[in-house]
């Protein structure tokens, strides 16, 4: 981390709120008092504001490996990028990976304003040391797995997203807004995937549904695990981060995907999924949670696999980097070589 | 499929055959830029070079049929792509120089031929960001570590044999060549000498140096690549996707 | 030698007419790189007709806790506003 020649802007010209030069007990109530007061009344917490360092904590954990999964995400995908079978899709995919980077950067640019870098989160995630959403170490086996990832996958992050819009973190809560009204066309490009190739010849239609069958489950478990078993989700919700819990949501996503999956003809790979009229909702059978868990730890499928090439890509391009940073430093002797904005900055916005 | 067509029909495809290719070639950088930032940028360039290939192939339909078949269903020998664009993407320096070798190409192909093909006219500005893209990093690397000037060197002197087949003419564009060269050689020139790069001087004329991917005539790694490529589509023979 | 790029501020302007409006940030070695990665960024799907960067090391900002003197003052001038002001009904173009 280099904080003096790359200051967020939320630590420039100051040290960390609640650091060891914090405020005293006292004032430290008063300040407590107003951040709580602040979040009951909707107020976004912004990143100059006094905030407990337990909120800061836990938002650096939360956007990072949101941030992580956007750029481990890409994998998954651009592995098709090459075979697409279609220039139309070709360019599709091609958008949405690189939406997908576009994304991890909004994200990281979010945790930096909390006084970390983007340098020690891929650090972090690099040594195993932070961690990105499991549903990435499952493989991408046949075309059809980059329409269910868009449907399912998509389908379950917008789920658990769009509440992140109201989070109490502002620059958290607007990047969010970007990403989500940017995604709307992730899922439907992954459902009209899949619509084509139910449409289309048997081989194409058993594609779809060995897809289906491979990502649905892992979908589920994208929500967390049950509420009664989520280490974070309580206080999360009471800073108003979260604003549903996991299994809300996750009711919810199953209520939402029954019927689109009618619609494709396909089958959800759940016998115990069916309508309960008393509660309203799709009744659905148990979740592996051992396999969950195996995954979290590293014993998926393409676990070192993903994090292997992110390495790979990030050390082939250290001598890239350092190259560009050594050519900056040779001309910034003589100020900016040229700028760009600088008539319409000078007289002002 | 163009056995049979009369080449002046054909005036575009290499064009076309130009842009797709090395879409596909930036489109393998998917998850290895080196770093986020330039994720975007090669995504980028790699989206304006596809959209540029299917305004291509989608006036050649008549002639051709449907742009996935102009794409996919070709063989290798039907390709009119010049070989500098199918050569594999190698280090960064290596994609970057192919890139300012091409872009300080097509740029100017595309203003000479602006006037009389809409396409190019709408090419000519994402091609301009193109060349500019290149160039800033050309300078970067060229004059920036010892390392970084070394490599960029080096892709520099390997890259230099495919420059030649660029100036070739091509059958029904009416573009100067010569002048079209001349430009080139300036761009190029110049760039390199704001990098601190030499440029290369090895042959790119001579009978078994000049590429002929012109006339369908690629190199090795090429077959791979549309193996790759069309091997989903063709696995499927009249599916829809 | 660090590979390290400084961090910074990107602003766009989304159409002409109105003003610069931060976006977000991002890493660059230089300010024609941050600005060009600022277009591929931010302007992918149109959403922008200008683009100012600045280093964000280049930023002063007031700080929370002047909150109070910095901008408490100004709140209790009423009158800067228009609603302040009664008009008779059927009054136009005021």
């Amino acid at each position: 981390m280099t904080p003096v020649t790359t200051p967020s802007p939320s630590r420039r010209a100051e040290g960390p709120s609640g650091t060891a030069e914090g405020p005293g007990p006292e004032e430290e109530q008063a300040l407590q008092a107003r951040f709580d007061a602040a979040v009951a009344a909707e107020e976004r917490i912004e990143p100059r504001d006094w905030m407990p360092d337990a909120y800061r904590a836990t938002l650096v954990r939360q956007i990072a490996q949101h941030a992580h999964s956007e750029i481990i995400g890409m994998q998954p995908e651009a592995n098709w990028i090459t075979r697409a079978p279609s220039l139309r899709r070709k360019a599709i995919l091609m958008a949405k990976v690189q939406d997908e980077a576009g994304h991890g950067l909004y994200l990281y640019g979010a945790a930096e304003t909390l006084g970390v870098s983007r340098q020690e989160l891929l650090d972090k995630l690099h040594e195993g040391r932070q961690k990105y959403s499991s549903i990435f170490n499952y493989p991408t086996l046949t075309w059809a797995d980059v329409g269910a990832i868009g449907w399912l996958v998509d389908g379950a992050a917008i789920t658990n997203q769009v509440p992140l819009c109201r989070c109490s973190y502002g620059p958290y809560a607007r990047a969010m807004v970007r990403i989500c009204k940017e995604e709307s066309f992730h899922q439907r490009q992954g459902y009209e995937l899949l619509l084509a190739l139910t449409r289309g010849t048997d081989a194409q239609r058993a594609m779809a549904q060995d897809a289906v069958d491979r990502w649905w489950w892992p979908s589920l478990m994208m929500f967390g695990p049950p509420d009664d078993e989520s280490a974070h989700s309580a206080r999360s919700m009471e800073w108003k981060i979260k604003r549903h819990s996991n299994d809300e949501l996750r009711q919810r996503f199953v209520d939402i995907c029954v019927p689109q999956a009618e619609a494709l003809g396909l089958s959800l790979p759940d016998p115990d999924l069916r309508w309960n009229e008393e509660r309203g909702h799709w009744d659905f059978g148990a979740i592996d949670w051992e396999e969950f868990r195996q995954v979290l730890k590293g014993n998926g499928p393409c676990n070192e696999q993903r994090l292997a090439r992110r390495r790979a890509a990030h050390e082939n391009g250290a001598w890239v980097r350092e190259a560009a940073a050594a050519h900056a430093a040779k001309h910034a002797a003589g100020g900016p070589r040229r700028s760009a904005t600088a008539p319409a900055a000078r007289s002002r916005a | 499929m163009t056995a049979t067509v009369p080449p002046r029909a054909l005036a575009t495809l290499p064009l076309g055959d130009d842009a797709l290719v090395l879409s596909h070639r930036l489109g393998e950088w998917a998850g290895h830029a080196p770093v986020l930032e330039e994720e975007v940028a090669l995504a980028n360039i790699a989206l304006d070079l596809l959209g540029q290939a299917r305004a291509v192939y989608a006036e050649l339909a008549e002639v051709l049929g449907s742009e996935d078949e102009i794409a996919f269903l070709r063989e290798e020998r039907e390709f009119r792509n010049c070989q500098l664009v199918e050569q594999p993407n190698g280090d960064f320096a290596h994609t970057i120089v192919r890139q300012l070798f091409f872009s300080s190409y097509q740029q100017p192909l595309h203003a000479h031929l602006a006037p009389s093909l809409p396409l190019a006219a709408k090419a000519v500005r994402e091609t301009a960001y193109h060349r500019d893209h290149a160039e800033q990093w050309t300078l970067r690397l060229g004059d920036g570590t010892e390392e970084s000037h070394a490599r960029t060197q080096r892709a520099a002197d390997a890259l230099w044999r495919y420059t030649g087949e660029l100036f070739q003419p091509i059958e029904g564009l009416d573009v100067p060549w010569e002048e079209l060269e001349e430009e080139w050689s300036a761009t190029v020139g110049d760039v390199f000498a704001r990098a601190g790069l030499t440029v290369p001087t090895g042959p790119r004329r001579d009978a078994w140096s000049a590429g002929a991917g012109r006339e369908g005539v690629h190199t090795e790694p090429f077959g791979r690549m549309l193996a790759e490529m069309q091997h989903l589509h063709r696995s499927h023979p009249g599916a829809t996707w | 030698m660090s590979a390290d790029w400084p961090l910074w501020e990107v602003f766009v302007r989304s159409r002409r007419g109105l003003s610069h409006t931060h976006a977000g940030s991002l890493h660059a070695p230089d300010a024609r790189m941050a600005l060009r990665n600022a277009r591929d960024l931010f302007t992918r799907r149109s959403e922008g007709v200008s683009l100012w960067v600045v280093p964000s090391s280049a930023i002063t900002a007031s700080s929370p806790d002047e909150k109070d003197p910095f901008f408490e003052p100004a709140a209790d001038k009423p009158y800067r506003h228009p609603t302040f002001y009664e008009v008779p009904e059927g009054v136009r173009n005021l």
